[in-house]
Protein backbone atom coordinates (compact mmCIF):
# COMPACT_ATOMS: atom_id res chain seq x y z
CA UNK A 1 0.00 0.00 0.00
CA UNK A 2 1.40 3.30 -0.95
CA UNK A 3 1.68 5.94 1.92
CA UNK A 4 -0.77 8.07 -0.52
CA UNK A 5 -3.50 5.73 0.27
CA UNK A 6 -2.71 5.60 3.98
CA UNK A 7 -3.04 9.30 4.83
CA UNK A 8 -6.06 9.15 2.90
CA UNK A 9 -7.15 6.10 4.75
CA UNK A 10 -6.50 8.13 8.28
CA UNK A 11 -7.84 11.10 7.44
CA UNK A 12 -11.37 9.24 6.36
CA UNK A 13 -11.33 7.19 9.65
CA UNK A 14 -10.65 10.39 11.54
CA UNK A 15 -14.14 10.55 13.17
CA UNK A 16 -15.04 14.63 13.08
CA UNK A 17 -14.60 15.83 16.97
CA UNK A 18 -17.77 16.34 17.94
CA UNK A 19 -16.35 17.44 21.82
CA UNK A 20 -14.60 20.58 20.05
CA UNK A 21 -18.23 22.02 19.13
CA UNK A 22 -19.44 20.52 21.81
CA UNK A 23 -16.99 22.69 24.36
CA UNK A 24 -17.29 25.88 22.24
CA UNK A 25 -21.29 26.03 21.47
CA UNK A 26 -22.47 27.64 24.34
CA UNK A 27 -20.19 30.06 24.92
CA UNK A 28 -20.65 30.99 21.02
CA UNK A 29 -24.11 30.95 21.17
CA UNK A 30 -24.57 32.69 24.34
CA UNK A 31 -22.24 36.12 23.40
CA UNK A 32 -23.74 35.34 19.69
CA UNK A 33 -27.32 36.23 20.32
CA UNK A 34 -26.90 38.52 22.96
CA UNK A 35 -23.71 40.67 22.45
CA UNK A 36 -22.74 40.34 18.75
CA UNK A 37 -26.13 40.32 16.89
CA UNK A 38 -27.47 43.42 19.48
CA UNK A 39 -25.01 45.16 18.56
CA UNK A 40 -25.52 44.75 14.85
CA UNK A 41 -28.89 45.08 15.63
CA UNK A 42 -28.48 48.56 16.94
CA UNK A 43 -26.00 49.80 14.14
CA UNK A 44 -28.80 48.47 11.54
CA UNK A 45 -31.58 50.61 13.80
CA UNK A 46 -29.91 53.53 13.62
CA UNK A 47 -30.66 53.61 9.74
CA UNK A 48 -34.02 53.30 9.91
CA UNK A 49 -37.29 55.59 11.33
CA UNK A 50 -40.50 54.76 12.92
CA UNK A 51 -42.62 56.80 10.25
CA UNK A 52 -46.77 55.84 10.60
CA UNK A 53 -45.74 52.43 12.92
CA UNK A 54 -43.66 50.99 10.36
CA UNK A 55 -39.66 51.00 10.27
CA UNK A 56 -38.62 52.94 6.93
CA UNK A 57 -35.27 53.51 6.18
CA UNK A 58 -33.80 56.78 6.05
CA UNK A 59 -29.83 56.19 5.19
CA UNK A 60 -28.32 58.67 7.54
CA UNK A 61 -31.06 60.32 8.24
CA UNK A 62 -31.15 60.12 11.76
CA UNK A 63 -27.17 61.13 11.97
CA UNK A 64 -28.33 64.10 10.23
CA UNK A 65 -30.62 64.56 12.21
CA UNK A 66 -28.49 63.91 15.66
CA UNK A 67 -26.06 66.51 14.42
CA UNK A 68 -28.32 69.40 13.06
CA UNK A 69 -31.80 69.31 14.20
CA UNK A 70 -30.89 72.25 17.19
CA UNK A 71 -33.52 69.86 18.88
CA UNK A 72 -31.27 67.10 19.26
CA UNK A 73 -27.57 68.75 18.05
CA UNK A 74 -27.73 71.11 20.92
CA UNK A 75 -28.00 68.32 23.54
CA UNK A 76 -25.47 65.59 21.21
CA UNK A 77 -22.79 68.06 21.25
CA UNK A 78 -22.84 69.56 24.77
CA UNK A 79 -23.05 65.40 26.17
CA UNK A 80 -20.03 64.95 23.67
CA UNK A 81 -18.18 67.98 25.02
CA UNK A 82 -19.05 66.90 28.56
CA UNK A 83 -18.13 63.47 27.80
CA UNK A 84 -14.23 64.80 26.17
CA UNK A 85 -13.68 66.74 29.78
CA UNK A 86 -14.82 63.69 31.87
CA UNK A 87 -12.07 61.77 29.97
CA UNK A 88 -9.52 64.18 30.51
CA UNK A 89 -9.83 64.82 33.93
CA UNK A 90 -9.44 60.72 34.31
CA UNK A 91 -6.73 60.54 32.00
CA UNK A 92 -5.24 64.26 33.89
CA UNK A 93 -5.97 63.03 37.45
CA UNK A 94 -6.72 59.29 37.74
CA UNK A 95 -3.71 57.86 35.87
CA UNK A 96 -1.19 60.30 37.64
CA UNK A 97 -2.40 59.54 41.34
CA UNK A 98 -2.82 55.91 40.53
CA UNK A 99 0.75 55.82 38.62
CA UNK A 100 2.25 57.68 41.90
CA UNK A 101 0.49 55.25 44.55
CA UNK A 102 1.95 52.45 42.28
CA UNK A 103 5.33 53.83 42.34
CA UNK A 104 5.25 54.50 45.84
CA UNK A 105 3.87 50.77 46.87
CA UNK A 106 6.23 49.65 45.07
CA UNK A 107 9.36 50.68 46.68
CA UNK A 108 11.47 48.31 48.48
CA UNK A 109 11.18 47.21 52.13
CA UNK A 110 8.32 49.37 53.01
CA UNK A 111 6.22 47.91 55.03
CA UNK A 112 2.05 47.86 55.11
CA UNK A 113 1.88 47.99 50.85
CA UNK A 114 -0.82 44.76 51.39
CA UNK A 115 -3.09 46.98 53.61
CA UNK A 116 -3.01 50.42 51.48
CA UNK A 117 -3.26 48.32 48.53
CA UNK A 118 -6.63 46.83 49.75
CA UNK A 119 -7.98 49.75 51.23
CA UNK A 120 -7.41 51.99 48.40
CA UNK A 121 -8.93 49.58 46.27
CA UNK A 122 -12.20 49.29 48.39
CA UNK A 123 -14.73 52.41 46.30
CA UNK A 124 -13.57 50.62 43.15
CA UNK A 125 -15.80 47.59 44.47
CA UNK A 126 -18.67 49.61 45.63
CA UNK A 127 -21.35 50.09 43.31
CA UNK A 128 -22.22 53.51 41.76
CA UNK A 129 -25.51 53.99 43.51
CA UNK A 130 -23.14 54.15 46.37
CA UNK A 131 -20.59 56.03 45.58
CA UNK A 132 -22.93 58.77 44.09
CA UNK A 133 -24.98 59.18 46.73
CA UNK A 134 -22.38 58.84 49.29
CA UNK A 135 -20.34 62.08 47.77
CA UNK A 136 -23.64 63.63 47.24
CA UNK A 137 -24.08 63.75 50.67
CA UNK A 138 -20.78 64.59 51.83
CA UNK A 139 -20.86 67.68 49.25
CA UNK A 140 -24.33 68.56 50.42
CA UNK A 141 -24.45 71.88 52.16
CA UNK A 142 -27.34 70.70 54.30
CA UNK A 143 -25.17 67.94 55.83
CA UNK A 144 -22.06 70.40 56.22
CA UNK A 145 -19.75 67.76 56.34
CA UNK A 146 -17.52 69.65 53.38
CA UNK A 147 -17.62 73.34 54.60
CA UNK A 148 -16.75 71.35 58.22
CA UNK A 149 -13.69 69.42 56.60
CA UNK A 150 -12.12 72.54 54.81
CA UNK A 151 -12.88 74.31 58.05
CA UNK A 152 -9.54 72.40 59.48
CA UNK A 153 -7.12 73.74 57.00
CA UNK A 154 -8.60 77.33 56.29
CA UNK A 155 -10.43 76.89 53.14
CA UNK A 156 -14.51 77.86 54.22
CA UNK A 157 -14.66 80.43 52.07
CA UNK A 158 -14.16 78.43 49.25
CA UNK A 159 -17.42 76.00 49.66
CA UNK A 160 -19.82 75.70 47.30
CA UNK A 161 -22.02 73.53 46.59
CA UNK A 162 -20.45 72.22 43.42
CA UNK A 163 -23.09 69.60 42.37
CA UNK A 164 -25.43 72.19 42.11
CA UNK A 165 -23.21 74.92 40.08
CA UNK A 166 -23.51 74.50 36.06
CA UNK A 167 -20.13 75.34 36.12
CA UNK A 168 -18.72 72.72 38.62
CA UNK A 169 -21.20 70.09 38.73
CA UNK A 170 -18.80 67.85 35.52
CA UNK A 171 -15.70 68.52 37.46
CA UNK A 172 -16.99 67.32 40.39
CA UNK A 173 -18.52 64.58 39.57
CA UNK A 174 -15.59 63.35 37.53
CA UNK A 175 -13.51 63.91 40.38
CA UNK A 176 -16.17 61.45 42.42
CA UNK A 177 -15.26 59.19 39.63
CA UNK A 178 -11.41 59.16 39.79
CA UNK A 179 -11.78 58.72 43.80
CA UNK A 180 -13.78 54.96 42.92
CA UNK A 181 -11.08 54.13 39.86
CA UNK A 182 -8.15 55.25 40.81
CA UNK A 183 -7.63 51.70 41.91
CA UNK A 184 -7.31 50.36 38.85
CA UNK A 185 -4.72 52.31 37.37
CA UNK A 186 -2.88 51.65 40.37
CA UNK A 187 -2.71 47.77 40.66
CA UNK A 188 -1.96 47.25 37.08
CA UNK A 189 0.70 49.84 37.32
CA UNK A 190 1.86 48.10 40.42
CA UNK A 191 1.98 44.55 38.60
CA UNK A 192 4.10 45.85 36.14
CA UNK A 193 6.33 47.64 38.18
CA UNK A 194 6.68 44.12 40.08
CA UNK A 195 8.03 42.28 37.12
CA UNK A 196 10.56 44.52 36.09
CA UNK A 197 13.61 42.06 36.75
CA UNK A 198 15.97 43.15 40.37
CA UNK A 199 19.09 43.23 37.79
CA UNK A 200 17.69 45.80 36.37
CA UNK A 201 17.18 48.02 39.36
CA UNK A 202 21.02 47.41 40.27
CA UNK A 203 22.91 48.23 36.83
CA UNK A 204 20.96 51.18 37.41
CA UNK A 205 22.17 51.70 40.81
CA UNK A 206 25.37 50.33 40.36
CA UNK A 207 25.53 53.60 37.68
CA UNK A 208 24.92 55.71 40.32
CA UNK A 209 20.71 55.76 38.90
CA UNK A 210 18.71 56.19 42.11
CA UNK A 211 15.47 57.85 43.36
CA UNK A 212 13.36 60.06 40.76
CA UNK A 213 16.20 59.69 38.46
CA UNK A 214 15.87 55.87 38.36
CA UNK A 215 11.95 56.61 38.26
CA UNK A 216 11.80 58.75 35.42
CA UNK A 217 14.59 56.79 33.28
CA UNK A 218 14.84 53.12 34.21
CA UNK A 219 11.00 52.17 35.11
CA UNK A 220 8.68 54.81 33.36
CA UNK A 221 9.75 53.55 29.95
CA UNK A 222 9.33 49.75 30.89
CA UNK A 223 5.71 50.58 31.98
CA UNK A 224 5.03 52.30 29.49
CA UNK A 225 3.03 49.78 27.70
CA UNK A 226 0.91 49.47 30.86
CA UNK A 227 0.19 53.43 30.74
CA UNK A 228 -0.92 52.45 27.17
CA UNK A 229 -3.44 49.84 28.35
CA UNK A 230 -4.87 51.74 31.69
CA UNK A 231 -5.53 54.59 28.87
CA UNK A 232 -7.29 52.61 26.64
CA UNK A 233 -9.36 50.99 29.69
CA UNK A 234 -10.14 54.58 30.99
CA UNK A 235 -11.16 55.69 27.15
CA UNK A 236 -13.62 52.61 27.10
CA UNK A 237 -14.76 53.13 30.48
CA UNK A 238 -15.77 57.07 30.22
CA UNK A 239 -17.25 57.20 26.87
CA UNK A 240 -19.64 54.10 28.32
CA UNK A 241 -20.30 56.08 31.46
CA UNK A 242 -23.72 55.99 32.58
CA UNK A 243 -24.32 55.17 36.11
CA UNK A 244 -22.80 58.03 38.37
CA UNK A 245 -23.93 60.53 36.65
CA UNK A 246 -27.51 58.84 36.82
CA UNK A 247 -27.55 58.90 40.51
CA UNK A 248 -25.96 61.40 41.79
CA UNK A 249 -28.03 63.97 38.67
CA UNK A 250 -30.58 61.67 37.89
CA UNK A 251 -31.40 61.00 34.17
CA UNK A 252 -31.86 64.95 33.43
CA UNK A 253 -28.18 65.30 34.31
CA UNK A 254 -28.61 68.66 36.09
CA UNK A 255 -28.63 71.61 37.01
CA UNK A 256 -29.21 72.35 33.42
CA UNK A 257 -27.64 69.45 30.94
CA UNK A 258 -24.13 70.35 32.68
CA UNK A 259 -23.20 66.78 33.54
CA UNK A 260 -24.61 65.13 30.73
CA UNK A 261 -22.54 62.83 28.90
CA UNK A 262 -23.46 60.50 26.08
CA UNK A 263 -24.63 57.63 28.54
CA UNK A 264 -27.31 59.83 30.26
CA UNK A 265 -28.31 60.79 26.27
CA UNK A 266 -28.61 57.86 25.50
CA UNK A 267 -30.61 57.04 27.85
CA UNK A 268 -33.06 60.30 27.43
CA UNK A 269 -33.41 59.71 24.09
CA UNK A 270 -34.17 55.91 24.14
CA UNK A 271 -36.74 55.93 27.01
CA UNK A 272 -37.76 59.11 26.93
CA UNK A 273 -38.00 61.23 29.74
CA UNK A 274 -40.33 63.92 31.16
CA UNK A 275 -41.66 65.14 28.53
CA UNK A 276 -39.79 63.57 25.60
CA UNK A 277 -41.14 60.55 24.15
CA UNK A 278 -39.14 57.89 23.67
CA UNK A 279 -37.32 56.98 20.44
CA UNK A 280 -35.47 54.01 19.71
CA UNK A 281 -33.75 54.91 16.34
CA UNK A 282 -32.54 57.77 17.76
CA UNK A 283 -31.39 55.80 20.65
CA UNK A 284 -29.48 53.47 18.35
CA UNK A 285 -28.33 56.43 16.16
CA UNK A 286 -26.63 57.76 19.62
CA UNK A 287 -25.02 54.27 20.71
CA UNK A 288 -23.93 53.97 17.24
CA UNK A 289 -21.72 56.82 17.42
CA UNK A 290 -20.46 55.78 20.72
CA UNK A 291 -19.58 52.56 19.32
CA UNK A 292 -17.72 54.33 16.48
CA UNK A 293 -16.30 56.65 19.45
CA UNK A 294 -14.85 54.15 20.75
CA UNK A 295 -14.10 51.65 17.87
CA UNK A 296 -11.95 54.45 16.78
CA UNK A 297 -9.72 54.60 20.35
CA UNK A 298 -9.72 51.28 20.61
CA UNK A 299 -8.22 51.18 17.02
CA UNK A 300 -5.92 54.23 17.80
CA UNK A 301 -4.45 51.91 20.49
CA UNK A 302 -4.16 48.52 18.93
CA UNK A 303 -2.47 50.33 15.67
CA UNK A 304 -0.39 52.90 16.89
CA UNK A 305 0.13 52.92 20.42
CA UNK A 306 1.07 48.72 21.23
CA UNK A 307 2.71 48.65 17.46
CA UNK A 308 5.29 51.40 18.76
CA UNK A 309 5.87 50.75 22.16
CA UNK A 310 7.84 48.08 22.93
CA UNK A 311 7.22 44.75 25.11
CA UNK A 312 9.96 43.94 27.27
CA UNK A 313 9.69 40.01 27.69
CA UNK A 314 12.24 39.30 30.98
CA UNK B 1 25.81 54.78 55.07
CA UNK B 2 24.61 56.99 53.06
CA UNK B 3 21.69 55.01 51.25
CA UNK B 4 20.17 54.30 54.97
CA UNK B 5 20.15 58.64 55.55
CA UNK B 6 18.75 59.49 52.31
CA UNK B 7 15.82 56.43 52.45
CA UNK B 8 14.27 57.86 55.79
CA UNK B 9 12.65 60.93 55.20
CA UNK B 10 11.98 58.82 51.70
CA UNK B 11 10.18 56.55 53.49
CA UNK B 12 8.57 58.80 55.99
CA UNK B 13 7.30 60.71 52.94
CA UNK B 14 5.91 57.57 51.05
CA UNK B 15 3.73 56.53 54.07
CA UNK B 16 2.63 60.05 54.76
CA UNK B 17 1.09 59.54 50.74
CA UNK B 18 -0.14 56.38 50.96
CA UNK B 19 -2.26 57.24 54.63
CA UNK B 20 -3.40 60.13 53.02
CA UNK B 21 -4.44 58.28 50.31
CA UNK B 22 -6.12 55.69 52.25
CA UNK B 23 -7.90 57.78 54.58
CA UNK B 24 -9.64 59.98 51.17
CA UNK B 25 -10.35 56.55 49.82
CA UNK B 26 -11.61 55.12 53.32
CA UNK B 27 -13.20 58.27 54.56
CA UNK B 28 -16.55 58.49 52.75
CA UNK B 29 -17.06 54.76 53.27
CA UNK B 30 -16.44 55.02 57.33
CA UNK B 31 -18.76 58.29 57.30
CA UNK B 32 -21.56 56.73 55.94
CA UNK B 33 -21.77 53.41 57.63
CA UNK B 34 -20.70 55.59 61.24
CA UNK B 35 -23.49 58.10 60.93
CA UNK B 36 -26.30 55.51 59.90
CA UNK B 37 -26.29 54.17 63.70
CA UNK B 38 -26.84 57.87 64.99
CA UNK B 39 -30.16 59.84 65.43
CA UNK B 40 -30.94 62.69 63.70
CA UNK B 41 -29.98 64.87 65.64
CA UNK B 42 -26.56 63.24 65.90
CA UNK B 43 -25.93 62.86 62.02
CA UNK B 44 -26.48 66.79 61.61
CA UNK B 45 -25.06 67.77 65.48
CA UNK B 46 -22.00 66.27 64.68
CA UNK B 47 -21.34 64.13 61.82
CA UNK B 48 -17.81 63.56 62.21
CA UNK B 49 -17.73 61.59 65.85
CA UNK B 50 -18.69 58.05 66.06
CA UNK B 51 -21.83 57.32 67.12
CA UNK B 52 -22.12 57.63 71.25
CA UNK B 53 -24.79 56.31 73.99
CA UNK B 54 -26.70 59.92 73.47
CA UNK B 55 -26.63 59.78 69.67
CA UNK B 56 -27.01 56.23 69.20
CA UNK B 57 -30.04 55.03 66.91
CA UNK B 58 -30.92 52.35 64.45
CA UNK B 59 -33.91 54.46 63.39
CA UNK B 60 -32.63 54.30 59.93
CA UNK B 61 -32.33 50.34 59.93
CA UNK B 62 -35.74 50.06 61.16
CA UNK B 63 -36.91 52.41 58.46
CA UNK B 64 -35.15 50.29 55.46
CA UNK B 65 -36.40 47.34 56.75
CA UNK B 66 -39.85 48.10 57.08
CA UNK B 67 -40.80 50.03 54.06
CA UNK B 68 -38.31 48.57 51.19
CA UNK B 69 -38.48 45.09 50.44
CA UNK B 70 -35.02 44.77 50.82
CA UNK B 71 -34.76 41.29 51.08
CA UNK B 72 -36.36 40.50 48.22
CA UNK B 73 -34.03 42.74 46.28
CA UNK B 74 -31.23 41.14 47.97
CA UNK B 75 -32.33 37.69 46.81
CA UNK B 76 -32.97 38.67 43.10
CA UNK B 77 -29.47 40.23 42.81
CA UNK B 78 -28.08 36.99 44.31
CA UNK B 79 -29.80 34.99 41.94
CA UNK B 80 -28.34 36.58 39.53
CA UNK B 81 -24.88 37.14 40.13
CA UNK B 82 -24.96 33.29 41.26
CA UNK B 83 -26.26 31.86 38.04
CA UNK B 84 -24.46 34.23 35.88
CA UNK B 85 -21.15 33.64 37.32
CA UNK B 86 -21.82 29.69 37.02
CA UNK B 87 -22.59 29.99 33.48
CA UNK B 88 -19.75 32.34 32.65
CA UNK B 89 -17.37 30.03 34.44
CA UNK B 90 -18.88 26.98 33.05
CA UNK B 91 -18.98 28.17 29.05
CA UNK B 92 -16.27 29.85 29.28
CA UNK B 93 -14.28 27.22 30.49
CA UNK B 94 -15.34 25.15 28.06
CA UNK B 95 -14.64 27.66 25.63
CA UNK B 96 -10.96 28.01 26.67
CA UNK B 97 -10.44 24.69 26.62
CA UNK B 98 -11.28 23.84 23.07
CA UNK B 99 -9.62 27.13 21.69
CA UNK B 100 -6.40 26.25 23.92
CA UNK B 101 -6.31 22.38 23.46
CA UNK B 102 -7.26 21.38 19.87
CA UNK B 103 -6.22 22.80 16.64
CA UNK B 104 -8.64 23.62 14.21
CA UNK B 105 -10.06 25.28 11.44
CA UNK B 106 -10.53 29.15 12.35
CA UNK B 107 -9.45 28.26 15.90
CA UNK B 108 -7.67 31.79 15.80
CA UNK B 109 -10.44 33.68 14.15
CA UNK B 110 -12.95 32.39 16.74
CA UNK B 111 -10.44 33.31 19.47
CA UNK B 112 -10.38 36.94 17.85
CA UNK B 113 -13.94 36.84 17.90
CA UNK B 114 -14.36 36.03 21.09
CA UNK B 115 -12.19 38.47 22.27
CA UNK B 116 -14.32 41.17 20.95
CA UNK B 117 -16.01 41.77 23.77
CA UNK B 118 -13.12 42.40 26.03
CA UNK B 119 -13.00 46.03 24.69
CA UNK B 120 -16.77 46.70 22.99
CA UNK B 121 -19.08 47.13 26.35
CA UNK B 122 -22.18 45.24 26.11
CA UNK B 123 -24.18 47.94 26.75
CA UNK B 124 -23.89 49.75 23.37
CA UNK B 125 -26.38 46.84 21.95
CA UNK B 126 -28.94 47.84 24.44
CA UNK B 127 -31.74 48.72 22.00
CA UNK B 128 -31.33 45.48 20.50
CA UNK B 129 -30.97 43.53 23.20
CA UNK B 130 -34.59 45.59 24.79
CA UNK B 131 -36.24 44.27 21.25
CA UNK B 132 -34.98 40.49 21.33
CA UNK B 133 -36.35 40.19 25.23
CA UNK B 134 -39.74 42.08 24.06
CA UNK B 135 -40.24 39.64 21.44
CA UNK B 136 -39.09 36.76 23.52
CA UNK B 137 -41.37 37.35 26.29
CA UNK B 138 -38.33 37.98 28.76
CA UNK B 139 -38.54 41.44 30.16
CA UNK B 140 -39.10 41.69 33.82
CA UNK B 141 -37.66 38.32 34.32
CA UNK B 142 -34.15 37.45 36.07
CA UNK B 143 -33.60 34.77 32.77
CA UNK B 144 -33.21 38.28 30.75
CA UNK B 145 -30.56 39.51 32.80
CA UNK B 146 -28.85 36.12 33.46
CA UNK B 147 -28.02 35.55 29.63
CA UNK B 148 -26.89 39.35 28.82
CA UNK B 149 -24.19 39.05 32.18
CA UNK B 150 -23.17 35.69 30.74
CA UNK B 151 -22.96 37.04 27.55
CA UNK B 152 -20.90 40.41 29.53
CA UNK B 153 -18.72 38.08 31.62
CA UNK B 154 -17.72 35.35 28.38
CA UNK B 155 -15.57 37.44 26.50
CA UNK B 156 -12.52 38.18 29.33
CA UNK B 157 -12.99 34.86 31.50
CA UNK B 158 -12.32 32.99 28.02
CA UNK B 159 -9.48 35.00 27.27
CA UNK B 160 -8.09 34.65 30.69
CA UNK B 161 -8.86 31.38 31.33
CA UNK B 162 -7.20 30.29 27.58
CA UNK B 163 -3.94 31.54 28.84
CA UNK B 164 -4.11 29.67 31.88
CA UNK B 165 -5.21 26.47 29.93
CA UNK B 166 -2.27 26.57 27.84
CA UNK B 167 -0.35 25.84 30.85
CA UNK B 168 -1.80 22.55 32.26
CA UNK B 169 0.84 19.86 30.82
CA UNK B 170 -0.07 18.06 27.76
CA UNK B 171 1.50 14.68 29.10
CA UNK B 172 -1.19 14.80 31.91
CA UNK B 173 -3.79 15.02 29.29
CA UNK B 174 -2.45 12.33 27.01
CA UNK B 175 -1.70 9.62 29.96
CA UNK B 176 -5.49 10.28 30.53
CA UNK B 177 -5.97 9.63 27.02
CA UNK B 178 -4.04 6.54 26.73
CA UNK B 179 -6.33 5.48 29.55
CA UNK B 180 -9.34 5.82 28.00
CA UNK B 181 -10.52 9.02 29.38
CA UNK B 182 -13.29 10.64 27.15
CA UNK B 183 -12.24 14.39 26.14
CA UNK B 184 -15.02 15.50 28.76
CA UNK B 185 -13.60 13.75 30.81
CA UNK B 186 -10.50 14.88 30.83
CA UNK B 187 -11.72 18.86 30.78
CA UNK B 188 -13.75 17.73 33.64
CA UNK B 189 -11.53 15.84 36.05
CA UNK B 190 -8.06 17.00 35.10
CA UNK B 191 -8.30 19.97 34.01
CA UNK B 192 -10.62 22.03 36.09
CA UNK B 193 -9.61 20.98 39.20
CA UNK B 194 -6.03 22.41 37.93
CA UNK B 195 -6.84 26.01 36.95
CA UNK B 196 -9.25 26.29 40.04
CA UNK B 197 -6.71 29.23 40.88
CA UNK B 198 -7.45 31.42 37.80
CA UNK B 199 -11.68 30.41 37.77
CA UNK B 200 -11.45 32.18 41.29
CA UNK B 201 -9.82 35.48 40.04
CA UNK B 202 -11.83 35.25 36.91
CA UNK B 203 -15.22 34.97 39.35
CA UNK B 204 -14.18 37.99 41.17
CA UNK B 205 -13.86 40.18 38.03
CA UNK B 206 -17.32 38.85 37.14
CA UNK B 207 -19.05 39.45 40.33
CA UNK B 208 -18.61 43.08 40.80
CA UNK B 209 -19.67 44.68 37.89
CA UNK B 210 -22.76 42.38 37.40
CA UNK B 211 -23.89 42.47 41.34
CA UNK B 212 -22.98 46.71 40.81
CA UNK B 213 -25.01 47.22 37.57
CA UNK B 214 -27.67 49.69 37.51
CA UNK B 215 -28.51 50.07 33.18
CA UNK B 216 -29.32 46.47 32.40
CA UNK B 217 -32.24 46.19 35.83
CA UNK B 218 -32.92 49.42 34.83
CA UNK B 219 -33.94 48.60 31.30
CA UNK B 220 -34.65 44.60 31.00
CA UNK B 221 -35.86 44.73 35.11
CA UNK B 222 -37.35 47.16 36.53
CA UNK B 223 -40.79 45.43 37.94
CA UNK B 224 -41.21 45.16 42.00
CA UNK B 225 -40.50 41.50 41.54
CA UNK B 226 -37.16 41.30 39.80
CA UNK B 227 -35.71 44.69 41.46
CA UNK B 228 -31.79 43.76 41.96
CA UNK B 229 -30.45 45.29 44.97
CA UNK B 230 -28.19 48.27 43.28
CA UNK B 231 -31.99 48.91 41.35
CA UNK B 232 -33.54 48.78 44.66
CA UNK B 233 -31.35 50.83 46.48
CA UNK B 234 -31.57 53.57 43.39
CA UNK B 235 -35.07 53.62 43.39
CA UNK B 236 -35.34 53.67 47.55
CA UNK B 237 -32.43 56.85 47.71
CA UNK B 238 -34.82 58.79 45.28
CA UNK B 239 -38.12 58.25 47.46
CA UNK B 240 -36.27 59.21 50.99
CA UNK B 241 -34.25 61.88 50.16
CA UNK B 242 -35.29 63.78 52.80
CA UNK B 243 -35.13 61.02 55.60
CA UNK B 244 -31.24 61.02 56.15
CA UNK B 245 -31.45 58.12 58.89
CA UNK B 246 -32.92 55.87 55.99
CA UNK B 247 -30.80 56.93 53.38
CA UNK B 248 -27.41 56.35 55.15
CA UNK B 249 -29.05 52.96 56.81
CA UNK B 250 -29.92 52.22 53.04
CA UNK B 251 -26.32 53.15 51.62
CA UNK B 252 -24.54 50.74 54.60
CA UNK B 253 -26.77 48.21 53.79
CA UNK B 254 -25.52 47.84 49.96
CA UNK B 255 -21.68 48.53 51.32
CA UNK B 256 -21.50 45.86 53.62
CA UNK B 257 -21.83 42.93 52.07
CA UNK B 258 -19.49 44.19 48.91
CA UNK B 259 -17.37 45.08 51.74
CA UNK B 260 -17.16 41.69 53.51
CA UNK B 261 -16.77 39.75 50.26
CA UNK B 262 -14.13 41.98 49.21
CA UNK B 263 -12.15 41.58 52.46
CA UNK B 264 -12.44 37.94 52.01
CA UNK B 265 -11.64 37.53 48.28
CA UNK B 266 -8.90 40.33 48.06
CA UNK B 267 -5.92 38.27 48.01
CA UNK B 268 -7.35 36.51 44.96
CA UNK B 269 -8.37 39.82 43.47
CA UNK B 270 -5.22 41.31 43.90
CA UNK B 271 -3.37 38.34 43.08
CA UNK B 272 -5.01 37.74 39.86
CA UNK B 273 -4.36 41.13 38.77
CA UNK B 274 -0.55 41.56 39.67
CA UNK B 275 -0.03 37.99 37.96
CA UNK B 276 -1.05 39.86 34.76
CA UNK B 277 -4.63 38.08 33.99
CA UNK B 278 -5.27 41.84 32.55
CA UNK B 279 -3.23 42.56 29.74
Amino acid sequence: MDTETMAAETRAKRPIRWHVGVFLAPAVLVYTAFMILPLFGTLQLSLFRNIEQSQVFVGLGNFRTLFGDPNWSVNFWNALRNNVWFFIIHMLVQNPIGILLAALLSSPRLRFTAFYRTAIFVPTILSFVIVGFAWKLILSPIWGVAPHLMDFVGLKSFFTPWLGKEQYALTALSLVSVWQFVGIPMMLIYAALLSIPDEVIEAAECDGVTGMAQFWKIKLPLILPSIGIISILTFVGNFNAFDLIYTAQGALAGPNYSTDILGTFLYRAFFGFQLQVGDPNMGAAIATIMFLIILAGVCVYLFLVQTRLRRYQF
Amino acid sequence: MSTATRSLPRTIGAHAILVTYTVIALFPVILVVMNSFKSRAGIFGAPLTPPTANTFDLIGYTTVFGQGDFFHYFQNSLVVTVASLFFVLLFGAMAAFALSEYRFRGNTLMGLYLALGIMIPIRLGTVAILQLMVASGLVNTLTALILVYTAQGLPLAIFILSEFMKQVSNDLKNAGRIDGLSEYTIFFRLVLPLVRPAMATVAVFTMIPIWNDLWFPLILAPSEETKTVTLGAQLFLGQFVTNWNAILAALSLAILPVLILYVIFSRQLIRGITSGAVK
